[in-house]
Parts: structure tokens; sequence; C-alpha cells
């Protein structure tokens, strides 16, 4: 059992701030490694990037966007309320070292877990910049607490309200030809890293995504998790979830995610019949 | 009733069984079990021999016509607590030890006639106090000492246990959610009922014995934190990790490890989706690849998923199948097709998804150095197998995590902990290891015998230190 000690609404309606009790996890836990909670009996084991890491106060955070129904399940929860299953830390930490100019690209969700990283790096003595998109300003999440860590924030949206009118790529472009970085980092959904790659691969510059293939136990024993990589198939819960992005076999990787599609739908159409209601009233 | 005293019965008593079409439809047990009386009848076929071939052949030594004899005489509880003397997973051990070539090879009459079914018995004294509040086991006072287990599978969970009864405190650190390593998310319930595999369990916890779960050692804990605070620490951790063939088609979407597909179904309880979250495929034709238990289980549970068509792809002949003989009989009995020497080269695909699986024969001519028959592709001889399903059963290798995290731990070229057979003990002090993490995937029976073993072994190492006497 994990105790939530806090929620937050980051963004009306579907993106929640959690903190959690986890002293052990807490303590051992590294920018890019990852959980894996279970909410209940009948759960499914959904794998959440960490947020942050307090070993001081014996908390972990999370931030999770909810598109289906473990994940809008998750959203109906508050404070004092706990979950059932928390394991981890899991995976490899992100690579940390002085590499020079490191730039960062978010998207959805994985704005979030970039904040970690973005601290280390810079911890690290690296000069970091930030890439991040959404459609519209209003959708833009965790831009003040980046702008805390990073040396820039470079901010698109798709309709122009706020930053680069385009999509990270075109913010990212501009990078790339101002002032090359000795890596990127990506984290988002498969698509827009995929995208990352190839804006990144006539520059040289080392690719680095963090892949978020669906994943059962999260220790190396189900292997569904697989990533096809042209040097052969590994595990994003073991040997990931980093990989060099340029040795990704995406569309392969993009199928697989694309799996359970239908039955994601299901269970998720017939929660919410269930809980008509419960969607629309996640306070913190 | 009373058996004439040279009178041999040539066969075994039956045990009732689901029928075969209604079974293949639901994940309820397959075996019904001895009532007392068909029980008592199989018993009485046992000749009590004075220098019994039976015991030897059981890896833990089951003072096998001793239990017999209890049963005999009606006194079901004396039968298991002598079982219990050597084996701590009775009601497990009679459903899924491979008896045909363990204590049942050995049995006397099985040189003419059919031997004892000593599983069937062993399995009926233990269901038959299922619903007693058993006698609690002798417990040592404290000792003061701390073991930590890692694994919760039969052989750590045999080692706690003896370790418990020695009056040592014991904490077991489970990775997954629920304790019972392959007892609990590899074999599926149609062979072994959760429910037995969680009282086992709930009766360990009342000798004392901590499991904490969700706990990943090696990336929660590290073994030099487990050190530093333990008194000696025993790993069985097990053979975990899926193989993959690296065919063409591999990640395409439809083909699972067996470990994923019954892991879904068994921890997850995906059969039951979308009452449970977790989802699976149900494959209309499916293609299992290999020939031990994990692929009869495999099979059988696609059938029970609702497959039209289950069709098994073994590389070698029908009498080298290393799965135990009953869950052979059982496959065939529910439908499941055997496709014997064939191997496959490829899966093919359509938009991502698994059409079906190419496969070439296999022809087994020359012996290799292990005396069986080498398998050598007959070329030309490629043929499709239709399917929606693929399910690898190719076996399973070393669990690297513990060991990444334990610098200094010596492993074999294949990643498994090299360890004495008798003590379980590693190179590292105070460190023992025993079960599949050890030998490799083995047996239920023989990961709960190296437990046991490095218990003693463990009891003793600290004993000694406790005297200053450790070198
Ligand atoms: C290593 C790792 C770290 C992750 N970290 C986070 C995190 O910090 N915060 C977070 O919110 N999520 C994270 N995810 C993704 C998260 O696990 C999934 O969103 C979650 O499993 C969805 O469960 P669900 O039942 O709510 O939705 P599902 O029913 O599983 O999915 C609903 C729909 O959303 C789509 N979808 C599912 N997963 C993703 C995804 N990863 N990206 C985009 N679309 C998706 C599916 O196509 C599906 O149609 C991470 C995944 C991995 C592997
Ligand atoms: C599908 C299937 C069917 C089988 N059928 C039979 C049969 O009919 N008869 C038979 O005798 N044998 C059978 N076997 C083999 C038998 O189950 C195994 O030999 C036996 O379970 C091995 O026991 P173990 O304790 O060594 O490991 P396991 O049972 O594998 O347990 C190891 C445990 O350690 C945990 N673990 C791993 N790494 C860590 C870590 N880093 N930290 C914490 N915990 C960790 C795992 O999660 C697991 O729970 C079958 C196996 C499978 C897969
Ligand atoms: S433990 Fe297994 S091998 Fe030993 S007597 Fe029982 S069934 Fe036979
Ligand atoms: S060898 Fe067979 S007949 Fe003899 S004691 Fe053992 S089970 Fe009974
Ligand atoms: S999630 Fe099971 S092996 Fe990675």
């Amino acid at each position: 059992m994990a105790k939530i000690l806090d929620k937050k609404i980051i963004r009306d309606p579907d993106v929640f701030y959690y903190k959690l009790s986890a002293p052990l996890i807490s303590r051992k836990a590294k920018p890019g490694q990852f959980v894996i909670i279970r909410l209940h009996e009948k759960g499914e084991r959904i794998p959440l990037s960490l947020a942050g890491i307090n070993p001081e106060e014996g908390t972990i955070s999370l931030i999770v966007m909810a598109v289906g129904k473990t994940t809008s399940e998750m959203s109906t929860l508050k404070a004092g309320d706990e979950i059932m299953d928390l394991c981890g830390p899991l995976g490899q930490p992100t690579h940390v070292e002085r590499f020079g100019r490191v730039a960062l690209v978010g998207g959805g969700f994985g704005v979030a877990p970039l904040y970690p990283i973005a601290r280390a790096m810079k911890a690290a003595g690296n000069e970091v910049v930030m890439v991040m998109g959404a459609r519209s300003a209003d959708l833009l999440i965790y831009e003040k607490e980046l702008s805390e860590v990073c040396d820039k924030v470079v901010v698109t949206t798709d309709d122009g309200s706020k930053g680069v009118k385009g999509n990270v790529i075109t913010g990212l472009e501009k990078e790339l030809d101002a002032n090359k970085p000795a890596l990127v980092l990506a984290i988002g959904p498969a698509p827009m890293m995929k995208a990352v790659c190839n804006a990144t691969k006539p520059y040289g510059v080392k690719t680095v995504v963090s892949l978020n293939t669906i994943m059962i136990d999260g220790t190396g024993m189900c292997g569904c998790c697989r990533v096809p990589m042209t040097n052969g198939t590994k595990f994003a819960c073991t040997d990931g979830p980093d990989f060099d992005g340029h040795e990704v076999q995406w569309d392969i990787l993009m199928n697989r995610q694309k799996n359970y599609n239908p039955e994601e739908r299901e269970s998720f159409e017939a929660w919410k019949r269930r809980h008509a209601g419960a969607i629309t009233e996640k306070a913190g | 009733m009373k058996p004439g005293p040279k009178k041999i019965i040539p066969h075994k008593t039956p045990m009732p069984e689901q029928d075969p079409a209604v079974r293949s439809g639901n994940f309820y047990e397959v075996m019904l079990g001895y009532t007392a009386e068909l029980a008592r009848k199989e018993a009485s076929r046992c000749l009590n021999c004075k220098a019994p071939k039976c015991v030897e052949g059981c890896p833990v030594n089951v003072p096998i016509p001793r239990f017999i004899s209890a049963i005999k005489e009606g006194d079901y509880a004396k039968a298991l607590s002598i079982i219990k003397e050597s084996n701590l997973l009775p009601a497990v051990c009679g459903r899924v030890c491979p008896q045909e070539s363990q204590c049942e090879k050995m049995c006397t009459l099985a040189k003419k006639f059919e031997p004892v079914a000593i599983g069937r018995l062993e399995r009926f004294a233990a269901d038959s106090q299922l619903n007693e509040v058993g006698a609690m086991p002798e417990i040592s006072s404290p000792t003061g000492k701390k073991v930590a287990v890692i694994g919760s599978g039969p052989a750590g969970l045999a080692c706690a246990y003896d370790l418990a009864k020695l009056g040592h405190k014991v904490t077991i650190f489970e990775a997954l959610h629920a304790p019972g390593g392959v007892l609990f998310y590899g074999i599926p319930e149609f062979r072994l009922p959760k429910k037995i595999v969680a009282r086992e369990i709930e009766n360990l916890k009342k000798t004392g014995v901590e499991i904490i779960t969700n706990a990943v050692i090696g990336r929660l804990i590290t073994m030099q934190e487990i050190l530093a605070d333990y008194d000696a620490c025993f790993i069985g951790t097990g053979a975990g990790l899926p193989k993959f063939m690296g065919i063409e088609g591999e990640n395409l979407n439809g083909v699972y490890s067996a470990n994923e597909f019954l892991t879904r179904v068994n921890l997850m309880s995906a059969h039951s989706f979308p009452e449970f979250d977790t989802p699976i495929k149900r494959g209309e034709r499916v293609a299992v690849i290999g020939g031990g238990n994990v692929a009869m289980d495999s099979a059988r549970t696609a059938l029970r998923l609702g497959a039209k068509k289950v069709s098994l792809v073994y590389r070698r002949s029908e009498e080298e199948l290393p799965a135990r003989k009953e869950e052979i009989h059982h496959a065939k009995e529910e439908g499941v097709q055997f496709e014997y020497c064939a191997s496959p080269v490829r899966i093919v695909g359509k938009d991502g998804l698994v059409t079906s699986l190419e496969c070439v024969r296999m022809d087994l001519c020359e012996l290799d150095e292990s005396g069986r028959r080498r398998p050598k592709p007959v070329p030309g001889s490629e043929f499709l197998i239709p399917a929606d399903t693929v399910i690898m059963a190719l076996g399973t290798s070393a669990n690297p995590l513990v060991q990444k995290s334990t610098p200094g731990l010596s492993v074999n070229g294949r990643g498994y902990i090299m360890a004495d057979p008798e003590t379980g003990r590693t190179n590292i002090e105070g460190v023992f290891a025993g079960g599949d993490i050890v030998t490799g995937s083995a047996t239920v029976i023989s990961a709960m015998g190296a437990g046991r073993k490095a218990a003693r072994a463990i009891h003793e190492y600290i004993s000694r230190k406790n005297q200053g006497s450790v070198p």
C-alpha cells in the first residue's frame, strides 16, 4: 500500500500530480526510472515515470495524464487514499554526465519526467535547453518548474497562442541550427519521438528516447515490453526505458503499442458507464 | 475391505476428472481428487516394501510407505504430517511433480504393473486436511538472528519455512505483487488452483515469516544492504527470463512469450477481462512452440480462452516431449494438435498482425552428445500453419537482476549462480542460493529440496557465526 499524500490538478481536466509516500523507493530512485502501480485487486499494472524524487521526505511524485481506464480511475483518487501496489524503482536511470549543451524535448505527459532529468543534467554541468510543445497555451504543463532549472525554455504551440508557432520539431530544428546540442533527449508520444529522431539524424546528434511500451511485470520476466532495435530485440523495462532513438524500429514499436487498443477502449467505456460522474469530480 | 495378501491390483485407481469437452471451456481444476474410499483402495495396492525404492526416486525422500500406511488406516492427518517431515508443499507436489520420472518410476510395482499412484495419494492426504486447522508446527525459541530470502517460489518458501521453525526471523522479498513464484504466475489454475498456493503461503506466515511484495532486490534494496542488515541471505529468484528464437516476425502483434501469456491469465486474471483490467487476445488459431510443461500449459490455456484450433509445434518426436506424461495426455484429450518434427523458421504477418507460422520439417537421424536424436531441417520442406496467435514456450534463462547488483558473486557462463548442490553455499560468505537460479529450469520439488538444504546450511552457518568460529 502506498499513501497519496498530496494530489493536484496540473491541467484541467486530464493531468494530475500525485505525491506518494515511498521511503524506500525515494532513497534509491534516479531520474529516468519509473514505478509500476496497481490500483486494486482487479487492476492492471501500469508504468509511470518519476516526476519527482525526495529522499529526505521519503516521497516520490508522479504526473499522470488520464488517457484510458486506469489513469482515469487513478484521477478519482484523493489525498489520503491508498494505491494497492507500488513497485520500483524500475528501469535504468537516464545516463547523466557533462555533455555540454543538452536539449530536452517533451510532449504530453513526457514533459514531467524531464523535470528531474533537467535538474540532474544541470547539476552535472550541462547547459540545458527545454523544448516543450502543446496545441495551445492553456494545454502546457510544468513550464514554470522547468524554467526554474533550465537555461532556456522554448515553448511551441500549434495555434501560435504562445512562443513559437508550430510543433516541438519546429522549435528543436531552430536549436539544432543555432547552437547544435551534444545530446537530445525526448520523452512523449511515440510519433513525436520518432519525428525528433528524424530531425536530429541529419545533424548527427545523439538522440535518447524514453520508450513507453506496454508492460506487465517490469522485471524482465514477460517480454511484452520488447523493443525492436536495429541490433536486435531489447526489453524496455530492464534495458531501458532509455534507448538510442536512431536505432529504434519505430513502425514495429508503434504497432506493438496499438495491440490492445480495442480492449482498452472497451475497458474504458465500461468503466465510464459504471462510474458516470466520477470523472467530472476529480477534486484534489 | 482387506486385500488378499499376495493379490496385486495391476492398475492405478482412476481419479475422477472433468470431462475433456467440458473442461477445455473452463479454468476449474481438471483432476477432481480421490474420495476417501478411492484413496484407501489405491493405498491398498502398496506393498509396503522393506527397502522402498520409491523413496529413493523422490528428490526429497518423502517416507512414502509410511504415509500410505496411514491412509490405509484412515488416519489422514497423520499421513499428512508424515509427508510434511520432508515435503512442505504436498498439495502442490501431489499435483505437479513429474511422478513418472521420480517416485512412481522407482515403485516396485512399476516393473510389471502400473506403479502405486503416489502423487494422487499425496494430494489426497493434503486435500483431506484442507478445512482442518492443522497443528501449528513446533517453532524453536527465537534466536534473534535474521535471514533474508529473495524470491517466493518453492525454493524460497521452503527455505523460509525451515529457518522459521528453527527460530530465525525470516523476511521474504518478492518482486511481484503476489507471492508463490511460478506456482502463482506460471502454472495455471486448472492444474494448480491458486487457493491451494495461497493457503500454503498463509500457513507459512503463521510461522512468523514476513513477506514483502513489490520488492525488486537489486533495484529497491541492494545485496550489500541486505548483508549489512541480515545474518544470511538465500537467493531463490528462479529462471524467469523468456527466450525468443530471433526469427523474422517475432515482434508482430499476436506473438507472445509463454511467460507473458500465462502471466496475463494467472497473475492478472486476463481471462476475466473486462471485469479485471488486464486484457489478452483470444486467438482463434493458436500455434505454440515448444514441448515442455510450459508449452502444454500455454496450449491448454489458449483452448480455454476459446481458440478453435491449437497446434503445438515441437522439433523432435513424441517420445522426446519433455512435459509430464499426464499433461500431454490431457492436452491431447482436450484437442491440442501435435505437430512433431517441425521447427519454426519465420512468423508471417499482415498489417502488423500474425497470419501464420512458417515451419520446416526436421529429420531425426544422428544422435547428439546427450544420446538424443539431433533434429536437422529438411531442405524444401517448409509449410505454413495458419495462426493469429503464436506463443513461444522455448524455455527460460536466469534472472540477472540480483547477480548484476552483487559484485563478486560467481555465476556460470549462462548467468546461473554457482552454488554447492549440498548446501547452496555461494562464493560470498553468508549468501546461499538454490532452485532454478542455480540449476536452470527444473521442478517444483527439486527447487524445494534445494531451499531446504540451504536452510540447514544457513542454520549451521549462523549458529557457528554466533559462536564466533566462522573463519
Ligand atoms: C516507462 C513508462 C513510463 C511512463 N510514464 C508515464 C507518466 O509519467 N505519466 C503518464 O501519464 N503516463 C506514463 N506512461 C504511460 C502510461 O503507462 C499509460 O498511459 C497507461 O498505461 C495508460 O493506461 P490506461 O488504462 O489509462 O489507458 P489505456 O486504456 O491503456 O490507453 C488508452 C489510450 O491511450 C493510448 N495510450 C496508452 N499509452 C499511451 C502512451 N504511453 N502515450 C500515448 N498514448 C497512450 C492508447 O493508444 C489507448 O488508446 C508511461 C509508460 C511507460 C512504459
Ligand atoms: C508454466 C510452467 C509450468 C511448470 N510446470 C511444472 C510442473 O508441472 N511440475 C514441476 O515440477 N515443475 C514445473 N515447472 C517448473 C517449476 O515451476 C520451477 O522449476 C520452480 O517453480 C522453480 O522454483 P524457484 O523457487 O527456483 O523459482 P520461481 O518459482 O521462478 O520463483 C522465483 C521468484 O523470485 C522472484 N524474483 C525474481 N527476481 C527477483 C528479485 N530481483 N527480487 C525479488 N524477487 C525476485 C520472482 O518474481 C519469483 O516469484 C513449471 C514452470 C512453468 C513456468
Ligand atoms: S514429492 Fe513428488 S516425487 Fe516426492 S513422493 Fe511426492 S509426488 Fe513423488
Ligand atoms: S515401491 Fe511402490 S509398492 Fe513399494 S512401498 Fe513404494 S509405493 Fe509401495
Ligand atoms: S514488462 Fe515484462 S519484461 Fe518488461
